[in-house]
This record gives C-alpha cells, sequence and structure tokens, in this order.
C-alpha cells in the first residue's frame, strides 16, 4: 500500500514540475523545478528497485547538471522577458505536435499491454540475493566494459570540448612559457666579449 | 497495484512534456537544453521500468550509458550557448543563423 502512495506521489510531483519547468516565467525557477523533477524521478526509480540508478540521478544530475544550468544562467546577463515574446505563437504547434506524440505512446503502451512481444532470453537475469549495485557493477565490468570505456571517452572529450570552447585567452597577460625557459641554453643568452683598452664597452 | 504501464504512463507524459518544452520556448535555448533533459529523464525512466518489469539488469546498465550521454551534451551545450552568448550579446536562437545552414 505504502508503495502505491509512494509512486502517485513521486508521479504526479515530477509530471507537476515538468510542466513548470517549461512553463516557468524566470529560467532560474526552471532550473530549481527540474531538481525537483529529478529528485522525484529518482523517487519512482527507487521504487521499481534500481537503487544504483536512483542514486547516479541524485548525483550526476542534481550535483551536476542542474548546478552547471544554474551557473550558465546566472552569469549570463539575459533579457528572459523577451526570449517568452513567441510564447503563444508557437504554443498551436507545439500543443499539436505534443498531443499526436501523446497518442503514439499511448497505443504503442496499449500494443504492448495487449500482447506482450516475447523476448528470446534475458540478457542478465537479475539474482535476488544479490544487492543491485553488486550485480550491476559485475555486469559493467565485464561484459560491458568496452561500453563502459567508450562513456568513460565520451565524458573526456565532452569535458575537454567545453575546456577549450570556453577558453578566452586574454591580451596583455604575461605569462610564463615553461618550454622555452627549457630551450635555453647559456650560449644564446650569454656572450663572452673581450674589449680592449679604452675601446669602451658596448651595452 | 503498480504495474509497468503506470511506469511507461508517466514516462510518455514526461517526454511529451519535454517535447511541448521544446516547442513553446523557441527562443530560450536554456530551457530547450532543460526539455531535452527531461527527454533523456523520461528514456531513464522507461529502460529502468521495463528493466525491472523484466528481470534484466540490462537496461540499468543502458540508463547509465543514457545519462552518460546526458550530462556530456549539457556541458557541451552549455559551453556553445556561453561562447555564442559571448559573440553576440544575446541567446535567442531565432536569428542564429551565422553559418547559414
Amino acid at each position: 500500500m505504502i508503495q502505491v502512495i509512494a509512486f502517485w506521489l513521486f508521479a504526479s510531483i515530477v509530471i507537476a514540475s515538468a510542466t513548470m519547468v517549461i512553463l516557468a516565467r524566470n529560467p532560474v525557477h526552471s532550473v530549481m523545478w527540474l531538481i525537483l523533477a529529478f529528485f522525484n524521478a529518482a523517487g519512482l526509480m527507487l521504487l521499481a528497485g534500481a537503487e544504483f540508478i536512483a542514486m547516479l540521478l541524485v548525483i550526476v544530475y542534481v550535483g551536476a547538471v542542474a548546478v552547471l544550468f544554474l551557473f550558465v544562467v546566472m552569469m549570463l546577463d539575459i533579457d528572459f522577458a523577451e526570449l517568452r515574446a513567441g510564447f503563444v505563437r508557437y504554443l498551436p504547434l507545439g500543443a499539436l505536435v505534443a498531443i499526436i506524440l501523446a497518442a503514439e505512446l499511448i497505443v504503442a503502451v496499449a500494443a504492448w499491454s495487449a500482447g506482450k512481444v516475447d523476448l528470446a532470453a534475458r540478457a542478465a537475469p537479475v539474482v535476488s540475493d544479490k544487492s543491485n549495485i553488486q550485480q550491476i557493477g559485475e555486469l559493467l565490468y565485464t561484459r560491458y566494459i568496452f561500453l563502459f570505456e567508450a562513456a568513460g571517452i565520451v565524458l573526456l572529450v565532452a569535458m575537454i570540448g567545453a575546456i577549450v570552447l570556453t577558453h578566452r585567452q586574454r591580451g596583455g597577460v604575461r605569462v610564463q612559457n615553461i618550454s622555452a625557459q627549457n630551450r635555453r641554453r647559456p650560449q644564446d643568452a650569454t656572450r663572452l666579449v673581450d674589449p680592449g683598452v679604452g675601446q669602451g664597452m658596448e651595452l | 497495484m503498480i504495474s509497468v504501464g503506470h511506469y511507461l504512463a508517466v514516462s510518455a507524459v514526461l517526454f511529451t512534456l519535454g517535447v511541448l518544452g521544446i516547442f513553446i520556448n523557441r527562443k530560450n535555448i536554456i530551457v530547450i537544453l532543460m526539455a531535452i533533459e527531461l527527454i533523456l529523464l523520461a528514456v531513464n525512466i522507461n529502460l529502468v521500468a521495463f528493466s525491472a518489469a523484466l528481470g534484466d539488469l540490462v537496461g540499468q546498465v543502458f540508463s547509465m550509458f543514457v545519462l552518460t550521454v546526458a550530462a556530456g551534451e549539457a556541458a557541451i551545450g552549455l559551453a556553445i550557448l556561453v561562447i555564442y552568448f559571448r559573440g553576440r550579446g544575446t541567446i535567442a536562437v531565432d536569428d542564429a543563423n551565422r553559418m547559414k545552414g
């Protein structure tokens, strides 16, 4: 019984906060509603028995992505009222697409529940005497090790890409060039002269 | 009793809200990125629900990869947004026609 109540609570809050994400006037409020939606989606996943994904959702989405959004929204000086201008104009088209999409999804779910597709075999059946995170770990580090490393490369490329895109070389700043310093030899920098008496010294 | 159908319904509504958000916030690219995050969240709920219903862990493993791609996409998207704002002083995507595509 408590699961049913929790499900409806999480489901209604996640949908309500997703609605507020796309309707809120101020994008900062949108980010806050997005955080609420992520927390409640994590609750939904906990109810489904996916503890690891639920915790990952809280850490990655709330801890990283939402904070990133918040930083960008607050750092850019944007007139958000002007950006809302086309809101009503695009509403009919957006509603039409959304209704078509929702109808298609309902038809798909109904067709699936009418007679579900007979899957040949479970790829990785759940073992009941092990915890969720242990099972995922055993799967992730053995059968899906290359996919796991590919995910790491995706994150590395995203990190380097974001740094390269936003890094700005400022003019007029004197920076240390380590390799130029190490390349410099004494014979390039110093000169041994032997001037005669009374000829003076060239500096 | 909560079945996989309930999860699919929540995920379908979330997905539709994400698509609607992209359409009605045509100018504000930050909200568009947030709507994309909502869509990916709906996909994740779908994967987890089917993983639980079928007793198969692969759904949860794939959900982790979707999460990875979502994080990378948000980072790159916001970086592009920052340099676009630096150059143009606005983030209205209607007049983003620099590449004449």
